[in-house]
């Protein structure tokens, strides 16, 4: 899987930031001395350039287009476990020594460690490279087919807004310990938003949308705009005759894919190297116990190509790893950044990531999953006398330190005696991370990982990630809505 | 600052000049700058110290009626050709929209100079450094020091920030201001044997002679934190639910979300064609303010001289009594309603302006929190709500909850493991009590209430 990127153009080259603005080993080592300059025992510069794209359609006109740059480099020094940071957006080096010499502060002594020679890390080659600028004609297409699609779908859709965004970054990360680390990501997401009115007044949304670190032709031909267009047409057509959600607790039944956002927020955050190094989280001096079933094995994997939350190379310059956290229901591993690891005494596992060059990097996941089990989905929903078949989620979110978390159904059903039936409003679903994988009692053999949509935020950042799972039986979980619950 | 502020001022002039020769009809730019220091303390020790400065430029120019945005972060010469170059470019490929456009010249003359605002005050940096670390120690240690079963923190925090923003456009406005804010806050960690719980509490103000003291910041996290050992989950039934201030501005912020302007004309709101409806309790009084004064001297944290669009803020009372007044609106979405904007354009960096808020409060009721909570015979008192479960094109909301049980007036101990459920358009009309107890923490407020007819659902 590990080889080192290809050069196709001048612009993509990993040597961005030398050809671009003269960043080359001399200069980098000065900036790094200065950054341990007052005692540090680490220092880095994590250099990035992002240049963003986007163009929406907005009631059948192309109402708005943008496009953005921005361009940074952020300094970190570490003193036993205390960061100081400081960023800068000029690359002058004097803007440079005057930001390393501003995060040095966090320690106090004399200097102590020296620059080690920097050695090129070889990382994965996941993604293609490409331009921005060449096809905002073709963008204008896309979404013009989709708001197209959205209508032709079912004349009751009166609204459909439409978007595609994109962004390249080049990032270069080099550190004291002789990390010297490049890569160009390409990112986009193409997204979908409809309203619904039905004959009696009652309006509904839907929603869709995906990406991922694809070329343009990727919407020409894998998913194209009609696709996302219908999805969410379909969602928001579909909830016009939706029943209140029922209230208590009930058999719940995830479909594949975007459900997997129960694996980030139900065990994926609390797997956090640093929430467990503070013992901040709820699984914290779990390691090596059961947790869930020995049906689930959950991966956290970055080395999946062209998935939203790959990377070459984490924001640390550490190539990303595919990860085991969970084993047959057994907690295997944290997810772990150098400060962290360095704490725990482990290796990095390739998860230190950040929003940009003004952000601190944290122990952060890439794309979690589930694996696939041996169960027919049929058969699963088959065993459900009643309960909730959950396929379509907006989101999650999980307190830490007490393990809650809630995740928010999109588009749900009802199963009753083995069938599924009406569709029910937005839900919510609430459970306890350390325990809810302990009521997984079947798992399909279907596994499907999310459209790419996903963004994590975290202490205030947020980094594009993907989730995954097969279809699901969870025997027991408290939905959160208004009907009456399934004992009733 | 005085110095360079000018000269931002007259660059901005210049981008909107240089647009406009460039080909654009009409064109806008921002320049935005801010300074950022913040540390954390934990368990003692400093964990982070960030400082730093930033600026960046924005560019919105018109074509007709086509339009297209661009911005950057590198203010050297040859970026700031690109921005202008992109943007018409850009605009040139964008379709027409026959709303488009910039305010009218004769909409800003009423425009105030920020000097009288009161929302820039030196003092936010004048702690040297060890001090701030200080605030930061003393906030974490007097959360630490309240019980014995808080001996882990996510750490004490000082922060202190202050942005300038500089804003011209080819119709004539040219404006500026600058704004300070510092804060302090923890977050502590409980424990006992029913396990780990977290909570916190901050104070944030435009001075630092106005920062609640650490001693008072760091008790109060950890009574939040404590009080919510060994939480029990409860029974699904119906029950009355108070939401605490800090929940309830939450729930009074949808309001907000459903009166704007871009929601209405999208019919996606469900407050289109209610206007002059009762829509919430008689008790329900809601108002947006961006020109408040907290106290002489002092402006409020959504106080500014002009919205994103360069137009005057306002203050609107949004419903009065249970009634819906108006919509809030910015010129793009005032002129798609057939109305005159309100003044509530937020502007980014890129992109059309949007729709935000200045300081958007309930008022106050007429009974204190405890007259309130006596008059429950069982119900949840609300502390925390988890989860993105509102739909404000259908009023339907559930949302994960945490918080204390109320019975015959009294509270019986934590819950948390539950979701709340209802429709935002009944839960207004049912709210049976509103508190006393208004305060501003932040640019959004509520007292505390009781609303009826809610699903708990739990165990």
């Amino acid at each position: 899987m590990s080889s080192l990127a290809a050069t196709p153009s001048a612009s993509t080259s990993p040597n961005y930031f030398q050809e671009r603005f003269g960043v080359d080993h001399a200069l980098v080592t000065r900036c790094l001395s200065a950054a341990l300059s007052a005692g540090g025992d680490f220092a880095e510069l994590y250099f990035e350039s992002v240049t963003s794209s986007s163009i929406g359609i907005d009631e059948g006109i192309v109402k708005s287009a943008s496009q953005g740059h921005s361009l940074g480099c952020g300094v970190r020094v570490l003193s036993g476990e205390r960061t100081g940071y400081s960023y800068t957006d000029s690359l002058e080096e004097d803007r440079l020594v005057h930001a390393a010499k501003t995060a040095a502060l966090i320690a106090s002594g004399p200097a102590k460690q020296q620059v080690v020679p920097f050695v090129e890390t070889q990382v994965h080659d996941l993604y293609p490279v490409i331009g921005l600028d060449a096809e905002i004609r073709e963008k204008l297409a896309l979404v013009q087919r989709a708001d197209k699609a959205a209508r032709a779908y079912d004349s009751r859709i009166t609204q459909v807004r439409a978007g595609f965004n994109d962004e390249l970054r080049h990032i270069l990360i080099a550190a004291s310990d002789g990390t010297w680390a490049a890569d160009t990501q390409p990112l986009s997401r193409f997204s979908v938003f409809v309203i619904a009115r039905g004959a009696d007044g009652v309006t509904t949304r839907g929603s869709g949308g995906g990406g991922g670190r694809v070329k343009l032709d990727y919407y020409a031909t894998e998913r194209t705009p009609e696709h996302f267009a219908q999805a969410a047409a379909r969602q928001a057509i579909l909830q016009l005759d939706a029943v209140a959600a029922p209230a208590g607790e009930m058999e719940v039944v995830l479909g594949p894919g975007w459900p997997g956002v129960l694996i980030h927020e139900a065990v994926g955050h609390g797997l956090e190297a640093d929430f467990n190094r503070k013992k901040q989280s709820a699984f914290a001096g779990l390691m090596g116990e059961r947790v869930a079933t020995d049906k689930v094995t959950v991966v956290d994997n970055g080395t999946i190509a062209n998935r939203r939350g790959s990377l070459n190379v984490d924001d640390e310059g550490t190539p990303t790893r595919n990860n085991v956290l969970i084993e047959k229901g057994i907690l295997r591993q944290y997810m772990s950044d150098k400060l962290s690891a360095k704490v725990l005494g482990l290796p990095s596992t390739g998860s230190g990531r950040r929003e940009s060059y003004a952000c601190v990097p944290m122990p952060r996941m890439t794309n979690t999953y589930m694996l696939a089990g041996e169960d027919d989905p049929a058969d699963i929903l088959r065993s459900v006398k009643r309960g909730l078949y959950a396929v379509n989620f907006s989101g999650g979110s999980v307190d830490i330190t007490n393990g809650k978390f809630v995740f928010a159904a999109s588009e749900a059903y009802l199963i009753e005696d083995g069938k599924v039936t009406a569709p029910v409003k937005g839900a919510m679903l609430i459970g306890d991370g350390a325990t809810a994988l302990k009521h997984v009692s079947m798992v399909g053999h279907d596994l499907a990982l999310d459209e790419g949509i996903g963004t994590c935020g975290k202490r205030g950042q947020g980094v594009p990630v993907g989730v995954g799972m097969p279809t699901v039986k969870l025997d027991k979980m408290t939905v959160g809505g208004t009907g009456h619950g399934a004992g009733n | 600052m005085a110095t360079t502020k000018r000269v931002k001022l007259a660059l901005v002039q210049e981008i909107v000049e240089r647009a406009l020769r460039a080909g654009a009809t009409d064109a806008e730019a921002v320049v935005v700058e801010g300074d950022e220091f913040s540390t954390k303390v934990r368990l003692g020790q400093v964990e982070t110290l960030t400082e730093s400065t930033s600026r960046a430029i924005g560019l919105r120019v018109f074509h007709g009626l086509r339009t297209a945005s661009t911005s950057t972060n590198d203010l050297s010469e040859e970026s700031l050709k690109r921005l202008v170059r992109g943007a018409v470019e850009l605009a040139r490929i964008t379709e027409e929209d026959p709303f488009a456009g910039l305010p009218d010249v004769d909409a800003y003359s009423s425009v105030r100079d920020a000097q009288g605002l009161h929302i820039y005050f030196e003092d936010v940096y004048r702690l040297p450094a060890a001090e701030r670390i200080e605030m930061a120690r003393a906030t974490e240690a007097a959360a630490m020091a309240v019980d014995v079963r808080i001996q882990n923190s996510d750490g004490g925090t000082f922060s202190a920030a202050t942005s300038y923003k500089a804003m011209a456009n080819s119709r004539g406005f040219a404006g500026e201001y600058r704004k300070s804010y510092c804060s302090i806050g923890v977050t502590a960690i409980a424990q006992d044997a029913s396990g780990m719980q977290r909570d916190g509490w901050s104070s944030g103000a435009r001075t630092l002679a106005k920062l609640e003291s650490p001693e008072d910041v760091g008790r109060e996290a950890a009574k939040r934190a404590v009080r919510r050992l060994g939480s029990r989950r409860v029974k699904t039934q119906k029950a009355s639910v108070v939401f605490s201030r800090e929940i309830a501005r939450g729930i009074i912020g949808n309001i907000f979300d459903a009166v704007n302007g871009d929601a209405i004309y999208r019919h996606a709101s469900m407050f289109e064609d209610k206007l002059g409806e009762q829509i919430a309790s008689p008790l329900v009084t809601v108002v947006d303010d961006g020109t408040m004064m907290l106290e002489p001297g002092l402006g409020g944290f959504g106080t500014l001289p002009f919205d994103g669009d360069g137009l005057p803020m306002q203050r609107k009372v949004i419903v009065d009594k249970g009634v819906l007044q108006t919509y809030v609106t910015n010129t793009y979405t005032a002129r798609k309603l057939g109305v005159k904007s309100t003044g509530n354009a937020s502007r980014g960096l890129a992109g059309a302006p949007g729709i935000g808020a200045g300081n958007f409060y309930m008022e106050a009721g007429t009974q204190t929190p405890r007259e309130i909570l006596a008059e429950v015979q069982n119900g949840l008192y609300v502390t925390e709500v988890l989860g993105s479960g509102v739909n404000l094109v259908t009023g339907d909301y559930s949302q994960g909850a945490a918080g204390l049980w109320i019975e015959n007036g009294e509270f019986t101990g934590a819950v948390e493991e539950i979701t709340i459920a209802g429709n935002l358009k009944d839960m207004y009309r049912n709210i049976v009590a509103v508190g006393n107890d208004l305060i501003f923490r932040g640019a959004s407020a509520s007292p505390c209430f009781r609303v009826e007819g809610m699903t708990i659902a739990g165990a």
